[in-house]
């Protein structure tokens, strides 16, 4: 049985997610397909992304993947990452199109005149390595206005470390590598598991049952990267 | 905050790490696998591959490198040198490169950086500029190495890039590229200001001072250094820790 699937839709590249994987967890049968029986009994998933969101959709459907990848968010631990999260959404405004629909929300650009608190213009893409606050409990009040805000403002940061088990032995904080142009606004609050600021809070980590989406790429940001992956390969939700 | 980022650069030529003196004078640096492991420990936030071999005979050696470097570091890889079409971008990729850079190939075809971009997202395609000054708050893409002048403007030809896909820009001053005396900051600036994707300044750094010069007053997003790391005059956490002083966020 092949313990973890990497999805491949033809996007892109897929080398560094199955070689971090490798690395974390190098007993286990990884396996990087574009066959759907092969995600179907795989016994997770992890779902990556690159390039724009409509080319991935497309990709999906034209691969035939995407009931594969529903059925796989449904009922196994599943791991999204960077357009592998945003595609879980119910909209993208890049390119106008439709995500997968598994969490309700949408997917939105960073606007382009953004600036630091020095008044330094901050570059799209958002590319680098940034803060992740982790989210140690749900408190819906607070996450409402950060969720539904462009502007942001809302901070999440008890200062504690996040409860998800995914965040296990990663400090409050870290950094993790990011590129993306845009960012997920879930519509439950409650599935957010992190923020970064870009310059305002947006939403890094969501959650749900088996799944766990990240914006930022583990399989590139070195000791923390690497233990969340490992969290994910030993994660029995 | 998003950190800057520091990253070294690796010149690599017949499976070896070199450098030289304004592109020519090449001394060399060691094993590449083993300075990106040294790099990786010290806290590089990516690392830079350029394959400057002259001829195309040893080409497969810069994909054996980068295979090794990304199943032991976990951070983003660069590489660029003899990029010519889509299928180079793919193969690189494929061999556990994040990202491409494109120099000389973006002059002779525009559509390339188009294409590349179209095909694998804005986000692997760096292009790489080499300038020169010709005169005040003037400067001149030069390509094959620094060989070759293009007539174009470095300011206008990067907002172009930028318009055809590129994710960032790669900016090196020709006059300043191993001289030590620090990056072409009114051209570092002049590039940074006219673009909203991200840029890296290289060339010229003799010291910790001249890094965080390129982010505070040349308005850099990441800094690009190679001798002042291969020869063990800095470590990349020395490196962070001055920027730090300075008030500039890092990973540290």
């Amino acid at each position: 049985m092949i313990d973890v699937a990497v999805v491949d839709y033809g996007m892109g590249n897929l080398r560094s997610v199955e070689q971090a994987l490798r690395k974390v967890a190098p007993n286990d049968k990884i396996i990087v397909s574009d066959d759907a029986g092969v995600i179907a009994n795989a016994r997770r998933v992890v779902f990556p992304g690159q390039g724009a969101m409509p080319d991935c959709m497309r990709e999906l459907e034209t691969r035939g993947l995407r009931n594969a990848v529903l059925e796989a968010a449904r009922n196994k631990p599943f791991l999204g990452i960077c357009i592998g999260l945003q595609m879980l959404f119910e909209h993208s405004t890049e390119g106008n199109v439709a995500g997968l629909g598994i969490l309700r929300g949408e997917v939105v650009r960073f606007a382009s005149d953004l600036r630091d608190a020095q008044g330094s213009r901050l570059k799209v893409p958002h590319m680098g390595w940034n803060r992740v606050h982790q989210i140690s409990t749900p408190r819906p009040e607070v996450e409402d206005a950060l969720a539904f805000s462009t502007a942001g403002g809302g901070k999440l940061d008890s200062g504690l470390a996040g409860t998800h088990p995914l965040w296990n032995g990663i400090g409050q904080n870290a950094r993790f590598y990011f590129v993306h142009s845009y960012y997920v606004r879930p519509q439950d609050a409650a599935l957010i598991q992190a923020t970064s600021d870009y310059p305002q809070p947006f939403v890094c980590a969501v959650a749900r049952d088996n799944l766990f989406g990240v914006q930022f790429h583990p399989e590139k940001s070195q000791t923390a990267g690497l233990k969340l992956l490992q969290n994910f390969v030993q994660w029995n939700p | 905050m998003l950190a800057k980022r520091i990253i070294p650069c690796l010149d690599v030529t017949a499976g070896r790490v070199v450098k030289g003196v304004s592109f020519v004078e090449l001394r060399d640096a060691g094993d590449p696998v083993e300075i990106a492991r040294r790099y990786d420990e010290q806290g590089a936030d990516e690392l830079t591959f350029l394959d400057i071999t002259a001829s195309s005979d040893d080409r497969g050696i810069i994909f054996r490198i980068i295979e090794q470097v990304a199943s032991q570091v976990f951070i983003p890889l660069t590489v660029g040198g003899g990029v010519r079409e889509v299928g180079d971008v793919r193969n690189l990729l494929n061999a556990g490169a994040d990202k491409v850079s494109i120099n000389t190939s973006a002059v002779l075809n525009p559509q390339l950086v188009a294409d590349a971009a179209g095909r694998y997202g804005s986000q692997c395609i760096v292009v790489a500029i080499d300038a020169k000054q010709t005169g005040t708050g003037c400067w001149e893409v030069f390509t094959h190495g620094g060989r070759k002048a293009t007539g174009l403007d470095a300011v206008k030809w990067a907002k172009k890039m930028q318009g055809l896909g590129a994710g960032e820009i790669l900016l090196t001053s020709m006059d300043r590229d191993g001289q030590k005396n620090g990056f072409d900051l009114p051209l570092t600036r002049a590039v940074t200001d006219a673009l909203e994707i991200p840029v890296i300044a290289s060339g010229g750094v003799g010291n910790l001072q001249h890094l965080a010069d390129g982010v505070k007053q040349g308005g850099a997003d990441a800094v690009l250094a190679a001798s002042i790391f291969h020869f063990g005059e800095y470590t990349v956490q020395q490196a962070k820790q001055f920027m730090a002083t300075q008030g500039i966020e890092v990973r540290l």
